[in-house]
């Protein structure tokens, strides 16, 4: 299963997963008393396998940026780990040409005790740099970091953005021509989040080849041309980054049902009735513009979001609102009864039906939920429904982010 | 494509591909291991510089009180075991005697304690970066070997003092002992540093094999003592082998035929150059067992730690 999108011919090969198989043992008595005591056939109940890499193959060309994507659990962190050489392989073998290096955690070399030169030192030759190449690049590993005042003070002293800079500036000056990248991008400030990818880029130019392991869809498709997306240990796909995101969220979705379904089943259901209310929220959909109920939206599309709500009770006049937000749970967009400075007419017991139309929703590529609430004329909530829905927009390679929008590039 | 990247492509296209991880866990494996930790070779000088360093950060004293411990130990000694329970009386220049067995005590326990928990202690690098893992032991050995030279000056300056310069050409006794203790204590090292991993046990065993170590080398005592104890009780002869070539027994013997100049041939078991030089063999033979039990082992630090 190799990737035949990264194949160019003048390319060569930097790292070759071959069959690769990881299981760990999972013992649960730790101490030599306990060991002991479990000695021989009822130790094996004290141990369990776990297999988190089954057979995965692939291969990645120099100059190629690869995403490792994949659910918590699925083997993604192991791979890296297996690639970094920090673990070995249960079964099969790993083969990898040229420099690596692995901000895995940044500063994982450094000694609080120490000054922040010595740590330099220390932290290179922990990422193969020889003591004359850290001479030649000590001016530049310091001028990138920004912390020049205090090379000399011991580094517990420092911010935990000053360490963090060290540290990435000592490991992008090792000249790596692999880098592997773990969820790290999302330390330090918005400058030195950019400073970050911007040195990502020029290495990117220079023909270095990245390794990112990410949940974020939107991060890895903003620095990988590839991905490989993993799911209970398994290549579930690999290719380009756009079909790649879209197999992903996929599983996730899978997921995200299942354990959706689990919780309705240990919650009895999701629909919080937030006070003794005379009614509550029992369905919402997503409607396209011919009124039929989809999961798949295509951005800009109208789109109709509608509300059963049951009364228990006949009730004056009220309110409702809905929002759409992103499984992290980021709004992306909001409105209400109130917002539109309007208001529910009284309603008799039985069931009612609200419809909210958008007329154009310009979401970019990604899942997205739908919550409700209902409240009375004086906005007191009678019934909150939680991620009641939830649908998909196709995700486009030409663009990133969250709001769909049609761009075009030019030169004079 | 730049030219810096094509540049970098064609230097890739000519290396070749090796496999990740440890030194593989075949019998030639050894030798691989042994140049990784060679082409590491400023690391593990740094390594070293850094416990160093750290050690005595911040305190006053700093480097003295790799002094003040055996110096007190010294006098503890020296007082209770030479002058009080009369060890003294059979063992002219008690003093020195004390003092030459316990530096190269010292050398042994000191080995041995950090090397045990030298992979747990660094237990972030390892987890997340891959360098030759033989090097975390290692440093501790070289921190240890600094720590005990400084109190291998001061024995030396002692002896001056107390009017018995080690000036002999049995000097050089102390070589091969620093060079037993450093194979043995090594290779028990990092055996115990993998298996610490595993059992974090191991490393409170140490320290009570450490303590009963000090007790079954002639330290506070003498050899000739030993030797009179299992004649009186018409002990069988391999007995007193079996005391005599242990490995720490005889690193002591060394030190003291190198710097206790008032001792008398009937002070040390015969033929102390080839016992030493046939240790020395099966020290090698130790340290290369060790060394594959830890490259064995190695391959799943991260995960256990």
């Amino acid at each position: 299963m190799s990737i035949e999108n990264v194949k160019t011919v003048d390319m060569p090969e930097v790292v070759v997963v071959d069959q690769v198989s990881k299981s760990f043992t999972i013992r649960k008595d730790n101490s030599l008393k306990e060991r002991v005591v479990t000695l021989g056939k009822r130790g094996r109940v004290h141990e369990e396998r776990f297999e988190a890499l089954k057979g995965v193959s692939f291969a990645i060309r120099a100059g190629s940026s690869i995403g490792l994507m994949g659910s918590n659990g699925s083997g993604k962190s192991t791979l890296l780990k297996l690639i970094g050489g920090i673990i070995d392989p249960s079964e099969g073998r790993i083969m990898r040409r040229g420099r690596l290096a692995a901000l895995l955690e940044l500063g994982a070399g450094f000694h609080p005790d120490l000054t922040g030169r010595d740590n330099i030192y220390l932290n290179a030759a922990i990422l193969g740099m020889s003591k004359e190449e850290t001479d030649e690049r000590f001016d530049s590993i310091v001028a990138f970091s920004e912390i020049s005042e205090f090379i000399d003070t011991q580094v517990k002293f420092y911010s935990s953005g000053m360490y963090v800079r060290l540290a990435f500036s000592v490991a992008i000056h090792t000249d790596p021509d692999i880098l592997l990248v773990d969820e790290v991008l999302a330390v330090g400030d918005e400058v030195f989040q950019r400073k970050c990818m911007d040195k990502i880029r020029q290495f990117q130019r220079e023909g270095r080849t990245i390794i990112l392991v990410s949940h974020s869809p939107e991060q890895v498709a903003e620095v990988c041309d590839v991905a490989v997306v993993l799911s209970h240990g398994k290549v579930a796909f690999s290719g380009s980054v756009g079909e790649a995101t879209k197999v992903h969220r996929e599983i996730l979705e899978g997921r995200r049902r299942e354990v959706r379904a689990e919780e309705d089943a240990a919650e009895d259901g999701t629909i919080q009735t937030v006070t003794p209310a005379p009614a509550k929220v029992t369905a919402v959909r997503v409607l396209d513009a011919s009124d039929s109920v989809v999961d798949l939206i295509e951005p800009g599309d109208s789109v109709t979001v509608e509300l059963d709500v049951e009364f228990e009770a006949s009730v004056g006049e009220w309110n409702s609102s809905i929002s759409i937000e992103t499984p992290q749970g980021h709004q992306v967009f909001g409105t209400g009864t109130r917002r539109m400075k309007t208001v529910h007419r009284p309603s008799p017991v039985g069931t009612s039906t609200i419809r909210y139309k958008i007329g154009s929703l310009p979401l970019a590529g990604g899942q997205y939920f739908i919550n409700c609430e209902i409240a009375d004329a004086w906005d007191t909530p009678w019934s909150v429904l939680f991620q009641g829905t939830m649908f998909f927009v196709p995700s486009e390679f030409r663009q990133s982010g969250m709001v769909h929008a049609i761009a075009s590039v030019s030169q004079n | 494509m730049t030219d810096i990247a094509r540049a970098r492509f064609e230097r890739l296209s000519r290396e070749s591909l090796v496999q990740t991880g440890g030194g593989g866990t075949s019998f030639l494996g050894t030798w691989s291991s042994f140049r990784a930790v060679f082409s590491h070779r400023e690391l593990l000088a740094l390594l070293v510089r850094r416990d160093i360093k750290a050690r005595y950060k911040d305190s006053a004293l700093g480097l003295l009180w790799t002094l003040i411990n055996p110096i007190v130990q010294l006098c503890v000694y020296y007082l209770v075991m030479g002058e009080i329970l009369g060890a003294a009386r059979g063992l002219p220049d008690f003093a020195i005697y004390v003092f030459s067995g316990l530096t190269i005590y010292a050398l042994y326990s000191e080995t041995l304690s950090a090397s045990t928990g030298s992979i747990v202690a660094n237990s972030g690098l390892v987890k997340k970066v891959y360098v030759p893992r033989e090097i975390f032991p290692l440093a501790s050995v070289g921190s240890a070997l600094f720590t005990s030279g400084v109190q291998m000056v001061v024995l030396v300056v002692a002896c001056f003092v107390l009017g018995a310069p080690p000036l002999g050409w049995e000097i050089v006794y102390a070589i091969p002992s620093i060079l037993l203790v450093v194979l043995f204590a090594g290779s028990f090292g990092i055996l115990l540093s993998a298996l610490n991993v595993y059992l974090r046990d191991v490393q409170y065993l140490t320290q009570i094999v450490l303590m009963l170590s000090l007790w079954a080398a002639p330290i506070v005592y003498g050899w000739n003592m030993v030797n009179d104890v299992m004649t009186r009780y018409n002990l069988p002869a391999w007995v007193l082998e079996v005391y005599t070539n242990n490995p720490l027994t005889l690193a002591v013997l060394g030190f003291h035929r190198a710097f206790w100049t008032a001792g008398s041939p009937a002070d040390y078991p015969p033929q102390m150059a080839m016992r030493m030089a046939i240790a020395t063999l099966a020290g090698i033979l130790l340290l290369w067992v060790c060394q594959r039990v830890f490259a064995r082992l190695q391959g799943n630090f991260a995960q256990e730690l």
